[in-house]
């Protein structure tokens, strides 16, 4: 498990079950997309299509995968890899989830000092 | 013509009856020895050979009598049959050998009886009143099909598998239908009293009335039939009584012509009855004891018989086990052998969830299953059957046996599943036909077939009941066939269920939620995907208009957003302009709305509508509440719903203009914004023929004349250009409005998801849609109706509500990191 500094970005009851929200990076930056699954879990991905750079977090959450909701390639959400036949991955953002609250990787978010 | 067969005199073969025994026989005869008989074939009914299974399913309108025929007309004359029909053959002479049709004398050498069954009617007063029927034959389905168009009361006496399968029909068909049944539980000759039970709980459900223990005393009326009087003083109300209590051999001319007769025409295991060249075969026979009203033993006696008939002396007819299944859509029901264990030395082992509505029992004798009933889920039946037929030991698996095939095979059971290759040719396939594996791959090689149909048409596999469709497909794809286009494919990989056989479910049981149907109809994954849960989201939204609620990531994103997306992850905004008429408070609250927020494109439609496009998610409800300010509201642009009705100025302005066309566009829009449908509908209303509206190529259309309004339907100007056909011309707009919301409604409830008019209306053809719109005006003025009722939760602007705050977290970021 990633032990590094953690940034809170909102509580899991924020997030719809089988739906996704945004969170903003400082300037300028990609987007990541945070998801919770039917059962619960959370996943983050860069909300970013590797087919034509669509919005992952306005696709449709299915299981433990996600469908773009520009051309419908669907991406699992634990690897990020496009599923078959397409080809292509996206980067993964480590998430995890303490007391109802989802905190995303500093490191990945590319943030500085805001520990958890 | 003068050739070879002509000159050897071949021997006369007479076949009393042209149902299904009767011609099987003949067709089995006909494989073996196609040259031995001059054969002719006297039927009673003025038919050709039908598959007499198959009446309710013209009853319950799913086919046509044309769709049921098995040999048509030309088939006796191509294949050298004399055939006789609409006449009776009124005496037989053994001695003399002949019979005597319409007068005329007839010699034979062989004659083969298969006179069939008469309906069983036990002395009830009032039997020969008008609106009493059998359900027997073509006759009695086509008089119970125009009753049922001319009354709304009926009552079937007799709650067995004819008998439901009747009220299910009538049901289907409009009318309110009550089940007699004397016995405390249905169908209690196949199912024991749980299944029973739990068959009819689902019946009732579909809003079929039940008397149970009813003994009927007499039908009431004078002129015609008004209603069933029971024994026990209950009075049931009806313009239809249908009697389907049963059905006894029709044994009238063998017993004239002094045949050995018991309840049925007795026969040996060669078919033969009491006089030496005089065979018998299907309902009118009895063989050891027993008499049939199932295909599977019959069609062994016609095997039997034509095996006989072809000159085999050493065929016989060993009864098989024979199982029943109910024609009813949607209801599982499966029994096989014996229902009950009949002493202390045979085991029953049964499941009961009766929350779930599944019931399986399976009956053993010696570690040998000889009876099984299922309801629920009737899967695992054929195997059952199976196990059945080849007397298999079943104590390995017997632990797992009533969990079903998987299950016992994972536990030690011979496992042969649909593994093709190492099935052996001996298999049989078709449990109805009695065609092994073996035949089919012969039948195959032999002819070069390619399709499921031809298969069928060749060795009937599959061509009764249909349960095996599935294993013959399979040897034929496993010999390079091309296996058929299936008319409800599976909606996508979550399930094998089509569309249409979702929605039918849908309504039949009562599912209301896409977990209940993923769970009903065993979807294959968790969550359903992006294809199955819209499409179920919509079929729910579209059957419980009242009380569905809408699941919001079942939707696309568009639908949810309430905003088009577009290529770079922004939104466009077009609001409605109804008829495509604006005004200068909404022009400028566009153009300050596209200033304040820096939209950078705007565009006209080909709808006649506004787009503004680039907004960002964030802002969308910020513009919205500035555009609501001026009293506009959604456009729907981004719905499967209506978008737009265009329209041309009309008689307001224009000098060629018949009607008000803008007017009347105007007012359709205002009927129709709101509901949602399988795919986007556009309309347009035209003022003269000249139909600057291009109504022609709408979903639907209004084209103006001197006399009134055409409307037409199912046109596209998208990717295949599809020209409306002409639905009707009315002469009101009240009409026209009437005539919109219908045809609106039947393509919600009858369209797949996201198939457009176009290729439905080609689909189902325009004769359809004119049949339930056109041609019934009580079904157009219901669709009408629940047109409206699915308008009124849905007639909401959705911008204004989330302007107020609505589904906020769709908009907002999550959260904003530095």
């Amino acid at each position: 498990m990633p032990s590094d500094r953690w940034v809170e970005v909102g509580r899991l009851v924020d997030i719809p079950r089988r739906g996704a929200r945004r969170v903003k990076g400082a300037g300028g930056d990609v987007p990541v997309a945070v998801f919770r699954t039917a059962d619960d879990r959370v996943f983050a991905l860069v909300d970013r299509c590797p087919h034509k750079a669509g919005p992952l977090s306005e696709g449709i959450v299915q299981g433990c995968a996600i469908a773009c909701p520009l051309h419908g390639w669907v991406i699992d959400l634990e690897t990020g890899e496009a599923e078959a036949p397409d080809e292509g991955r996206v980067p993964v953002v480590p998430v995890r989830v303490r007391a109802g609250r989802v905190f995303l990787s500093a490191a990945a978010l590319g943030v500085g000092e805001r520990a958890a | 013509m003068d050739t070879y067969l002509e000159k050897v005199p071949r021997e006369r073969l007479v076949v009393v009856g042209n149902g299904m025994a009767a011609m099987r026989t003949v067709e089995e005869l006909l494989r073996r020895a196609p040259d031995r008989y001059r054969i002719t074939v006297i039927g009673a009914e003025p038919h050709p050979n039908y598959n007499r299974i198959m009446l309710s399913s013209v009853l319950a309108g799913e086919k046509t009598v044309d769709e049921i025929v098995i040999n048509p007309f030309d088939w006796y004359e191509e294949t050298g049959i004399e055939l006789i029909t609409g006449s009776q053959v009124t005496a037989i002479d053994p001695g003399a050998k002949t019979v005597t049709v319409g007068g005329e004398t007839r010699a034979y050498d062989k004659l083969l009886l298969a006179t069939g069954s008469k309906p069983l009617a036990p002395p009830i007063p009032g039997l020969g009143l008008p609106g009493v029927h059998a359900f027997r034959d073509i006759a009695d389905v086509e008089a119970m099909i125009a009753a049922s168009g001319k009354h709304h009361r009926a009552v079937v006496i007799g709650g067995g598998l004819l008998g439901l399968e009747a009220a299910w029909g009538l049901k289907r068909r409009g009318m309110a239908v009550a089940v007699v049944h004397l016995m405390p539980t249905l169908m209690d000759r196949q199912l024991d009293t749980a299944a029973g039970e739990l068959l009819q709980r689902d019946l009732d459900a579909r809003g079929i009335a039940f008397f149970t223990n009813g003994q009927t005393e007499e039908i009431i009326g004078t002129e015609r039939a008004e209603g069933v009087q029971l024994a026990d003083g209950r009075e049931i109300p009806a313009d239809l009584v249908v009697l389907a209590i049963g059905i006894r051999p029709n044994i009238d001319l063998a017993r004239a012509a002094k045949l050995e007769i018991n309840r049925g025409i007795l026969v040996g295991d060669d078919m033969r009855t009491s006089a030496p060249d005089i065979y018998a075969v299907g309902e009118c026979i009895e063989h050891n004891g027993q008499v049939f009203g199932l295909v599977a033993p019959i069609w062994e006696q016609a095997k039997v018989c034509g095996a006989r008939l072809a000159g085999d002396d050493e065929a016989a007819y060993v009864p098989p086990p024979v199982f029943t299944m109910l024609k009813i859509t949607g209801i599982d029901v499966f029994s096989a052998g014996a229902l009950a264990a009949a002493d202390e030395a045979d085991d029953e082992i049964t499941l009961h969830d009766a929350k779930r509505g599944v019931y399986k029992k399976v009956v053993l004798r010696d570690n040998r299953v000889v009876g099984s009933v299922l309801y629920g889920s009737a899967a695992d039946g054929p195997w059952y059957v199976q196990l059945m037929r080849e007397k298999a030991d079943v104590s390995a698996f017997r632990d797992q046996l009533v969990f079903g095939r998987a299950f016992a095979e994972a536990a030690g059971a011979p496992a042969a599943a649909l593994d093709i290759a190492a099935m052996p040719d001996s298999e049989q396939i078709c449990d109805c036909n009695g065609v092994t594996k073996g035949r089919i791959r012969e039948i195959i090689a032999a002819r070069g077939l390619s399709t499921l149909d031809a298969v069928r048409a060749h060795t009937k596999a599959s061509a009764s009941c249909g349960q095996c469709t599935a294993k013959v497909e399979a040897i034929l794809a496993h010999m390079g066939g091309t296996v058929v286009h299936n008319p409800d494919p599976p909606m996508c990989n979550c399930t094998d269920h089509g569309h249409d056989s979702v929605r039918a479910s849908i309504l039949a049981r009562g599912l209301m939620t896409i977990a209940e149907i993923r769970e009903a109809l065993g979807w294959k994954t968790a969550d359903g995907c992006q294809k199955c849960r819209p499409a179920l989201n919509y079929y729910l939204v579209c059957a419980w208009p009242a009380t569905y609620r809408d699941d919001p990531q079942s939707r696309f994103i568009n639908e949810r957003a309430h905003a088009n997306i577009q290529k770079d992850g922004t939104f466009s905004v077009v609001p409605r302009m109804w008829g495509g008429l604006t005004n200068p408070t909404e022009l400028r609250a566009i153009a300050n709305a596209v200033e304040k927020y820096a939209i950078p494109t705007v565009k006209i439609t080909g709808g006649q509508r506004i787009d503004m496009l680039g907004v960002g998610k964030d802002q969308l409800p910020n513009v919205w509440a500035d555009l609501n300010q001026a009293g506009l509201v959604s456009g729907h642009a981004y719905a499967k719903g209506l978008r737009t009705v265009k329209t041309c100025v009309g008689s307001e302005w224009c000098r060629f203009g018949t009607q008000d066309s803008t007017g009347l566009g105007v007012k359709i829009e205002q009927m129709c914004w709101g509901s949602w449908t399988p795919h986007k509908v556009k309309l347009a209303v035209s003022g003269c023929p000249r139909n600057c509206a291009e109504a022609t190529i709408k979903d639907i259309g209004v084209v103006c004349v001197d006399a009134g309004y055409d409307i037409v339907v199912g046109g596209n100007g998208g990717i295949e250009v599809r020209v409306t056909d002409h639905l009707v011309r009315v002469a009101t707009e009240a009409e026209v409005l009437e005539y919109v919301g219908a045809v609106l409604q039947l393509y919600r409830e009858e369209a797949r998801y996201l198939e457009r008019t176009a290729p439905w209306v080609a689909r189902r053809g325009i004769e359809y849609v004119r049949e339930r719109l056109v041609d019934d005006s009580d079904n157009r003025r219901a669709l009408y109706a629940r047109f409206h009722e699915s308008q009124l939760p849905v007639q909401i602007d959705p911008w204004r509500q989330r302007a107020g705050g609505a589904e906020a977290h769709e908009y907002r970021a999550l959260a904003e990191v530095e």
